[in-house]
């Protein structure tokens, strides 16, 4: 079981179909209960930071999630759920992040059309077992206005380039980001959640 | 690097595409949701749905559309037309679509941009503009299906929906809509280089050609036809392999 969670923002049906059409359990999680029932966990998120971390605060599911997350779960962050995960996002202000991984989430610099919205290439960055059966001419669907500026190369799986190369893929051992909406990526994104279901111990 | 998207759009009335010229004389063409996974198979970027019915029966049925198509299509799409209100954004988002066009309504109370990109985020906020030219050369801004003239400067309002919080603005052409002579470069362009969100070029579509032109000359990020490709004069794959041998970025399915 794959727990979705639901903290009040954004589409959650389309991440629940893709996994059910992929064969993988779901449920849309609005409890720790529920996300401690399952084997792993997704945040997903779209709006702005500072509004989603206080909503999410406010939901009292940073408790399951942090959990998650020490228990070894796979937690996959996509879209702002990827920003929430890191230390701080200079969205509108300065706020602090979930703080699981190291970076800092910025704007997109001037003269770019903001939001960077529409399907951009993937370019590999490290072997992965989360990219199994990606080919190098892959494309995924953006759509955000701050990206992770600082963060440790290391982690990053894929790159993507929008006048300044960027994370779009990120792994740090059972957490994962993506910066992209996987479930709106057609073929390649509904490859990675598979990748994703597949982690699953 | 992003690429240039191509967007089918489809006119749903009582749950069938439809497809106009000048926003008149409406035939029958498909069954959407049909439809919606044949372009998704061929390598549309997006969908748009415009809803086209008056009535609250048609309206149910084309939420039904919606959740059939959020089901079956793993690609974004965008809801527009008879969006009054928040509770109407509340509506199509929760049946399943990504982003809500707004057009009559905007103008009449702009403060709906500004109200929907805070409870939902900019990105799914779209603000459809239709535009005509005057005997003065200026674009004005048309409401009501290009049925009445509000003489607000397109240009203008591009920017005032901007500063407002729209994350996208689709600019349709009343002159060359279903005409398939050709997008309007010009007024395209200019919106274009007034804003800094991505400008969907709309209206005019007939040759490939066309797309080229706008994409290029027009500056627009992304462009959507209907009747071309419902029709089959055009396949969105070989318009890709077209853009991209002229040198445009495009996402090319296998």
């Amino acid at each position: 079981m794959i727990a979705i969670i639901d903290y009040g923002v954004g589409n959650l049906k389309s991440v629940y179909k893709a996994l059910n059409n992929l064969g993988l359990q779901a449920v849309i999680a609005t409890t720790n209960q529920e996300i401690h029932n399952s084997a792993a966990v997704i945040l997903p998120g779209v709006g702005a930071f500072k509004d989603a971390i206080i909503q999410l605060s406010d939901s009292g599911l940073i408790k399951g999630l942090t959990k998650s997350v020490a228990a070894g779960k796979p937690v996959l962050g996509i879209c702002l759920g990827m920003q929430l995960l890191f230390d701080k996002s200079f969205e509108d202000g300065e706020f602090q992040g979930l703080g699981f991984l190291k970076g800092e989430i910025h704007r997109f610099e001037e003269g770019l059309k903001v939001p960077h919205m529409g399907w951009n290439h993937l370019k590999k960055n490290i072997d992965d077992p989360i990219g199994r059966g990606l080919t190098d001419e892959e494309y995924v669907y953006f759509v955000h206005s701050y990206y992770l500026k600082t963060c440790q190369p290391k982690d990053v799986v894929y790159w993507c380039n929008y006048g300044t190369d960027f994370p779009a893929i990120v792994r740090r051992d059972n957490i994962i980001g993506m910066q992209f909406h996987p479930e709106k990526s057609g073929k390649t994104g509904i490859q990675l959640l598979k990748n994703f279901g597949e982690m699953i111990g | 690097m992003l690429t240039k998207r191509i967007i089918p759009c489809l006119d749903v009335n009582q749950g069938r595409v439809v497809k106009g010229k000048k926003f008149e004389n409406l035939t029958d063409v498909d069954d959407p949701v049909k439809l919606a996974k044949y372009y998704s198979a061929e390598g549309a970027d997006e969908l748009v749905f415009y809803d086209i019915t008056a009535s609250n029966d048609g309206r149910n049925i084309f939420l039904n559309v919606v959740e059939q198509t959020a089901e079956e299509v793993n690609i974004p799409f965008t809801v527009g037309g008879g969006i009054r209100g928040i509770q109407d954004f509340h509506a199509v988002l929760r049946a399943g679509a990504d982003k809500v066009s707004v057009n009559s309504a905007a103008v009449l109370k702009p403060e709906i941009i500004m109200e929907a990109a805070l409870k939902y985020g900019r990105q799914c906020v779209v603000l459809s503009i239709d535009a005509k030219k005057n005997q003065q050369g200026q674009w004005t801004v048309y409401i009501n299906g290009g049925r009445l003239d509000t003489k607000l400067d397109a240009l203008t309002w591009a920017i005032k929906g901007e500063s407002l919080g729209a994350g996208e603005i689709v600019v349709n052409s009343i002159d060359t809509d279903g005409i398939k002579d050709g997008y309007e470069t010009e007024l395209t362009r200019a919106i274009s280089d007034a804003v800094t969100i991505p400008v969907v070029a709309s209206g005019g579509a007939g040759k490939k050609e066309d797309f080229l032109k706008v994409l290029t000359e027009g500056r627009a990020d992304a462009a959507l036809a209907a009747s071309v490709f419902h029709y089959g004069e055009i396949k969105i794959c070989d318009l890709k392999d077209y853009l991209a041998s002229n040198g445009l970025p495009v996402r090319r399915v296998e």
